[in-house]
């Protein structure tokens, strides 16, 4: 199965490219938006059939190389197979 | 006196810090492949500035987790000198050794330029020859130089004395304004708490000969050098 791991910089933590698009898109006259954040999604192909197994191989994954918990959140989700 | 240099794929100071420890220690440094399991006997290890990896998902993050970095971190528990400049730097806050985390700077750009520093340790391993509150000018070269940690991490290590180097003018004013990239507390070097890590942005040994025009650095390799005879 697929796993999608959505990580995005924490509440509070600096996000200086987040402010640099929120900043373009103002003066692109988008007055109305605010809080642009930006994060990254990985995409990763794993060898299970058993979600819950799966969620705990990437949630060790995430805390070990995908995400860095000081200054980032992450998010698991799994894509059903075509 | 051993000194080993990790050489990762990317790093691009690797020989000018190697070069920079032959002139104060007459020795050459052992260069360390990445790759490495183990790590030859080395009374101080060095993370070279560079962009190991490419810098991919976040700087110094795949270095962190290559092979020698494990003996790195196992050597550097068991009480031996470490120092990462730079790249080194973010492989020493990636691989736990350090607190905290290097974020892209304010600006957004790549900063390149003589920067300079209020010397705020002056009994470390490292900078026991320079004096408290010394001004001193030291090259940055970097993208992700802006130290972030929470407030609870940022006050133990200023309750420590744990702050090496802060950015400051040239009066040693430290402000918003002498801080280049955004740091936290205008943050440039940390120690950690047994005194035996050190990771800092400046580029030392871009500072340590006054045929490149600068010899600030000199202090660091002259300390580094004492401590270890």
């Amino acid at each position: 199965m697929k796993a999608l791991v959505k990580i995005m910089p924490k509440n509070g933590v600096l996000d200086p490219q987040g402010k640099a698009i929120e900043n373009s898109l103002n003066q692109l006259g988008f007055s109305q938006v605010g809080n642009v954040r930006q994060g990254k999604i990985i995409e990763i192909e794993i060898n299970s059939n058993n979600e819950q197994e799966a969620k705990k191989i990437i949630e060790e994954a995430s805390n070990k190389l995908l995400a860095n918990l000081v200054i980032e959140d992450y998010e698991i989700s799994f894509l059903k197979e075509d | 006196m051993n000194i080993s240099v990790i050489v990762f794929p990317g790093s691009n100071c690797d020989r000018d810090i190697a070069l920079s420890l032959k002139k104060f220690s007459n020795k050459d440094p052992l260069m360390v492949w990445h790759q490495d399991h183990s790590l030859p006997e080395s009374d101080l290890i060095v993370l070279p500035g560079g962009f190991s990896y490419g810098d991919y998902l976040r700087c110094g993050s795949m270095a962190a987790n290559s092979p020698i970095m494990k003996e790195v971190v196992k050597s550097a528990n068991n009480g031996s000198t470490v120092i990462g400049i730079c790249n080194g730097f973010q492989i020493l806050t990636e691989s736990g050794l350090l607190p905290g985390t290097l974020i892209q700077n304010q600006g957004l750009s790549f900063i390149c330029k003589n920067t300079p520093l209020k010397v705020e340790n002056d009994s470390s391993f490292f900078t026991h020859n320079y004096k408290k509150d010394d001004v001193i000018n030291i090259p940055i070269a970097h993208n992700e130089g802006n130290y972030y940690a929470s407030d609870d991490v940022v006050k133990d290590i200023e309750d420590n004395e744990l702050v090496a180097f802060r950015y400051c003018d040239q009066d040693g004013e430290i402000n918003n304004k002498t801080n280049p990239n955004g740091s936290i507390k205008n943050i440039a070097g940390i120690l950690n708490k047994n005194g035996n890590v050190l990771g800092m942005m400046p580029h030392p040994e871009r500072a340590a000969d006054s045929i490149i025009g600068l010899n600030d650095g000199e202090k660091f390799f002259t300390s580094i050098i004492e401590s270890l005879q």
